[in-house]
């Protein structure tokens, strides 16, 4: 280690010198290797051990169960749609086959989405003459996760660059945007590219090679767009119900399926206690409470009336409310708000998901919206206890 | 009508190094200094030089804003240096003792015979009064406010703080003495602050004359501001002075004795003091010659405790407030990977990020690294878990960071001093210099609303 370190600091470029960014990118290198010995001048003379970058590196592993999940059901369902795998069989059938298929298609997302984000930083960190700040690291990792396999690639550079231009740098960087990063991806390649973010043919990847051929009936439907058509017996029928859904060999964005890698990275967020626990139970509880109402004046329509916890297990719902409606910059941050913060998120996805199924994924939405009114309910938080500070006066 | 006060939020800071409950010998020694830079905002106006001969409890400095206030010399002897830095800012006011006890006379007697008038002038001149502080703001009263009651703390909840009984155990009757004096100076309550988590002193529980309130639960329990806010709190417009209980012994044995002891007990403390005990010594003191041969290599002295003192050098001098002197390991070493979860590094955190929040009672050896680098608010709910308080943490430093005093004011600015922030600016994942923040901030509101 201690060549290393003298390795670097051979190499340290100068911050004022002729490339800036040189600086900026060994700079960001080196307090990754190494976190600097400084110490407390003033203040404090003893600090928690816990900073920035280990915050958010917690918040990358909570993400990789879903990240693995998401490379293996990425093969399993190419498998499927080649007829390769049949469903109904052991999902484990042709295991390392499927996973090395996904893990090829998923790597070059990541390899891109880091890419161009961190790419962007550091000519941010290099412009403004600051440190590197972690907060892409986790955006990076979410951006793969919530697109469809089959994404083209420019498009995902695009959107990741105008995502950390627009929806943060220009606020001010880590920690200072409205919007969450990643979800900005994602609403950019929504409206953008509508063609390639939704309909039946994006979610499973059908490239075929010589001899292979799709299997009679292939339709590549995510279970929402079936479940529109349908309800739950349709659900049930394309092997997407409750149980399956939870389990999550089923076609959607490369992350989001699996409410069981979902749950794990959910546990380790928790019990770090980094994730807030109000926003993920009171967005679950708030989607819930929605897919009741539905349920209730569900009528004929079969779509409103699939049970309520299974609406809450499909799409990006159960991924939204664990890994991006908690994201404690976007997000309510009294305590009191984060309640009102996820009830809303998760009345609104539930709601736009059903009341307009040409948005199937309105989470997405949804969370966006909560995004811009979590300030504005933060302010009613706070209004309240200056109101009863200023009580305490008339009445003393 | 005392009243019991449960505080939850906050946690004690468990380090290696706690005092044992034992006299060391006495420290006498003959180097001392006074720092004006101890008290917030002070302008100091010298009214000695190099060369003066002082005696115990004559003027060196005065303070421009009020020059009632006096700060006095805690010896007898010569005015050997007055360092300055920046802009001629002077720094310190060294005396050399002389051996010879000679004392400033003042007025001796019962305080409760005594007119307001003369308890003040007596408090003032013998320079006793920069004890008495107040909130807001976390500056030396001012003499001339009508203060809505006066509040003394008898805890000390931070990290291996002194224990305020022991160290006023079996002088009941001096600390009674102070007590009657402070009761004087306002027409509201005189609030005495004791722990309800343990058995108080006979001093602290036996006290007449007071309200006396018992406060539970961990540190910031015992800063007598998060008491203040629990008890009676401040509102816009009015002043509160706050005490502790270890000031008002001075206050006490100036009645008792008609003239100005600034002998002290304190606590030594920290994992580098090889045997952490309580020693009597003097206001201003040379910490080399109070630690002499009961200290390791390699550490930072402290006046005051990890979380709110001084750093001082090794032969630097304990502070005018100050009763706990800390030598914790000094930092600087960089950590290979010391970002890393749960292993590798694993300091202290409550931020159940490292696995010490599976043992809450181990006692930690602390260094003063940073563990990291300053960057912009990203966490939240971290200042909260700490801060028992009905404000808005994060929202009031924020505020404070853009110097909007409206927002500050709505936000509870002048219920607070940096001190109380001590611990959201430990657990900081960001790692701001939040008592940086907060001092700067009550120095604005003060000069814009005077």
């Amino acid at each position: 280690m201690k060549a290393l370190e003298e390795f670097m600091q051979k190499i340290k470029p100068k911050s004022d010198g002729k490339f800036p960014l040189a600086h900026a990118v060994w700079d960001g290198t080196y307090t990754f290797l190494f976190v600097p010995g400084h110490t407390n001048k003033t203040g404090v003379h003893i600090r928690d051990s816990v900073d920035l970058k280990r915050t958010m590196i917690i918040v990358v592993l909570a993400l990789i169960p879903c990240l693995l999940f998401g490379m293996y059901n990425v093969g399993h369902q190419h498998f499927l749609a080649i007829g390769e795998a049949v469903s109904g069989e052991s999902v484990c059938n042709l295991f390392w086959d499927k996973f090395f298929f996904g893990a090829m298609k998923v790597l070059p997302l990541i390899i891109i989405s880091y890419g161009v984000g961190l790419g962007v930083e550091f000519v941010f960190a290099a412009i403004n003459k600051h440190a590197i700040q972690e907060g892409f690291l986790v955006s990076g990792m979410l951006i793969p996760l919530i697109v469809p396999v089959d994404i083209p690639w420019a498009m995902l550079a695009v959107a990741t660059l105008f995502a950390v231009v627009i929806g943060k740098e220009v606020f001010g960087g880590t920690g200072m945007n409205i919007l969450n990063v990643a979800l900005v991806t994602r609403a950019f390649l929504f409206f953008a590219y509508p063609t390639k973010m939704s309909g039946d043919k994006v979610w499973v990847n059908i490239d075929l090679a010589e001899g292979e051929k799709l299997v009679d009936g292939f339709s590549g439907a995510t279970p929402l767009g079936n479940a529109v058509k349908g309800g739950v017996d349709v659900l049930n029928a394309t092997h997407a119900s409750l149980m399956e859904s939870v389990i999550g060999f089923i076609p959607g964005s490369i992350g989001e399926t699996s409410v069981i890698a979902i749950g794990l990275g959910a546990l380790l967020l928790l019990i770090t206690g980094i994730g807030s626990w109000r926003i993920m139970l009171s967005t679950f509880i708030g989607g819930y409470l929605m897919a009741l109402v539905f349920n209730q004046v569900a009528g004929d329509n079969l779509y409103m009336a699939v049970p309520a916890i299974h609406q809450l297990m499909l799409g990006g719902f159960a991924f939204g409310a664990v890994f991006m409606a908690t994201d404690p910059v976007t997000g309510a941050q009294t305590n009191k708000g984060q309640w009102a913060y996820g009830l809303l998120i998760g009345v609104m996805a539930i709601l736009i998901r059903v009341a307009n199924p040409a948005y199937p994924e309105g989470v997405m939405l949804a969370i966006l919206l909560g995004n811009v009114f979590a300030p504005l309910i933060d302010h009613v938080v706070i209004r309240s206890n200056i109101k009863n500070r200023l009580k305490r006066v008339k009445t003393a | 009508m005392s009243k019991d006060v449960k505080i939850s939020k906050g946690v004690n800071i468990k380090l290696k190094g706690t005092a044992e409950k034992l006299y060391a010998n006495p420290v006498s020694t003959s180097d001392i200094v006074i720092r004006p830079t101890d008290f917030p905002t002070l302008m100091p106006k010298l009214v000695v030089k190099v060369g003066d001969k002082v005696k115990v409890g004559s003027p060196l400095f005065y303070n421009k804003e009020n020059d009632k206030v006096l700060f006095t010399s805690p010896i007898g002897g010569e005015v050997t240096e007055i360092k300055r830095g920046e802009k001629r800012r002077i720094l310190e006011v060294r005396v050399k003792g002389d051996g010879a006890d000679s004392y400033e006379t003042f007025k001796q007697g019962d305080p409760n015979t005594l007119s307001k008038e003369e308890i003040l002038e007596n408090m003032l001149k013998s320079g006793v009064w920069p004890f008495v502080r107040q909130r807001p703001f976390d500056v030396i009263a001012n003499p001339a406010d009508e203060p809505k009651a006066i509040h003394i703390t008898a805890i000390d909840t931070a990290p291996l703080s002194p224990d305020y009984g022991f160290i006023v155990h079996g002088q009941g009757a001096v600390f009674q003495t102070g007590l009657d004096a402070l009761a004087k100076l306002t027409s509201g309550k005189v609030h005495l602050n004791i722990t309800g988590d343990s058995n108080a002193d006979e001093a602290f529980s036996g006290a007449k004359n007071v309200q006396i309130n018992k406060i539970s639960g961990p540190h910031p329990s015992g800063n007598v501001g998060v008491q203040v806010h629990h008890i009676d709190p401040v509102n816009k417009g009015e002043v509160v002075w706050v005490l502790r209980a270890l000031d008002v012994l001075t206050i006490g044995k100036l009645f008792k004795e008609g003239k100005f002891d600034a002998s002290r007990s304190i606590v030594m403390a920290g994992s580098k003091v090889k045997s952490p005990k309580y020693v009597k010594t003097i206001m201003g003191a040379n910490v080399g010659d109070i630690l002499k041969d009961n200290v390791e290599e390699g550490g930072r002295y402290i006046s005051g405790n990890p979380l709110t003192g001084t750093k001082i050098p090794a032969n630097g001098h304990l502070g005018f407030y100050d009763y706990q002197l800390t030598v914790i390991p000094e930092g600087g070493e960089n950590r290979f990977m010391g970002w890393l979860p749960f292993i590798g590094f694993n300091g202290f955190s409550l931020s159940r990020t490292s696995f010490s929040f599976l043992s809450p009672n181990k006692e930690y050896d602390l260094d003063t690294n940073l563990n990291g680098e300053e960057r912009a608010f990203v966490m939240t709910g971290q200042y909260e878990k700490v801060f028992p308080m009905d404000i808005y943490p994060v929202h009031l430093v924020k505020s404070m960071m853009i110097k909007d005093i409206d927002l500050m004011e709505n936000l509870g600015v002048y219920e607070v001093a940096p001190e109380d922030f001590a611990l959201c600016e430990y657990s900081c994942t960001s790692k701001i210099e939040t008592q940086k923040v907060v001092r700067e901030a009550l120095d604005l509101v003060r000069k814009e609303t005077a």
